[in-house]
């Protein structure tokens, strides 16, 4: 039997890819939130501003993960 | 097949590999060791430079400086710590100014890899994070107090404490540190192998024997300089990230309630 179709590489970047839908859609949430505070309350924007940071950054830190451990796990 | 996109002498795909330039002297004397040192000397040299004889009216240099200076006392020190964050504040704009300057290594020719990018670096910054908000928990309430503080939530009943120290214990001795120095490592990793995919890349396209892949080389070479800016936008960020969730965990430290 014949291979019709083959492809080559690491299984890691399919797991890359399935760790990164989680964070990317809290990473939405956070930014969605962020931009519709300070849409209904302008004046709360540099406040918040410290949070959203804080947010992003905790919630980006999975995506972050998966990236290093597709690398490291091989 | 990925042979058909193959030049020579270019590394391609990026792997692990082209994080290991080679030795400049001995194993002790790598390019990452020189490039802290430069770190640490631009930062004494310029801060030394500008607060040496400062002015009612600032200089452009002790401008800069200040500038620097009320970012992280104001925007961080003040806004995660409340007034106790502005005796940290000069603790935190070196930190800031330092995990910067090599996040920006990331983006200078010459240099182009930053130290961060190794974990060793953001390792050593986020032991010394660690360390400092246990050590100024410890002083503040007491070590009996203050793990009494951090592990047991007031107000919940007694058979949640079996589900919810564990979890307290994890987030506050192990998540915390490990996510400070793997967020920053990542950051410039990922930063590094982006620039590393698109320029080594638009080489590989260059190197094509077809014409059509030839043209798109450009598309490639477009990228790789929006991603160049988009690395210094994460440099500082990233820095920014850094030095606030460390006010905001010695805060959580001296904090008196929970």
């Amino acid at each position: 039997m014949t291979d019709l179709a083959a492809i080559s590489g690491s299984v890691n970047t399919i797991g890359y890819g399935l760790a990164a839908i989680g964070p990317g859609i809290g990473v939405a949430l956070v930014f969605a939130a962020y931009i519709q505070a300070s849409a209904r309350q302008p004046e709360s924007a540099g406040y918040n501003r410290t949070w959203l940071v804080l947010g992003f950054a905790l919630v980006e830190a999975l995506a972050l993960f998966g990236l290093v451990l597709a690398f490291a796990v091989s | 097949m990925s042979g058909q996109l193959v030049a020579a002498g270019l590394p391609w795909p990026p792997s692990v590999e082209d994080f290991y330039p080679p030795d400049v002297a001995g194993p002790w004397v790598t390019k990452f060791t020189l490039m802290i040192w430069l770190a640490v000397g631009l930062l004494i040299i310029f801060f030394m430079a500008t607060y040496r004889n400062p002015k009612l009216v600032p200089s452009k240099g002790q401008w800069m400086a200040e500038s620097v200076y009320g970012l992280v006392r104001d925007n961080i020190a003040r806004e995660q710590m409340g007034k106790d964050g502005i005796r940290f504040a000069p603790y935190f704009t070196v930190l800031f100014c330092f995990i910067v300057v090599t996040n920006l290594f990331g983006v200078v020719p010459g240099l182009q890899i930053s130290p961060n990018s190794h974990i060793a670096f953001p390792i050593v910054l986020a032991l010394v994070s660690y360390v400092m908000y246990l050590y100024i928990g410890a002083r503040k309430h007491g070590l009996a107090r203050y793990l009494k503080q951090s592990l047991i939530l007031p107000g919940v009943p007694w058979p949640m404490h079996f589900l919810l120290i564990p979890i307290e214990f994890l987030q506050t001795f192990v998540v915390r540190p490990v996510t400070l120095a793997v967020r920053l490592f990542a950051n410039m990793f990922a930063g590094h192998l982006i620039l590393l995919v698109f320029t080594v890349g638009g080489f590989v396209m260059l190197a094509s024997d077809n014409l059509f892949v030839q043209i798109s080389s450009l598309a490639a070479f477009l990228m790789a300089i929006v991603m160049a800016f988009f690395e210094v936008l994460v440099a500082l960020l990233q820095a920014y990230v850094f030095v606030t969730l460390t006010a905001n965990y010695i805060g959580s430290s001296l904090a008196d309630e929970h």
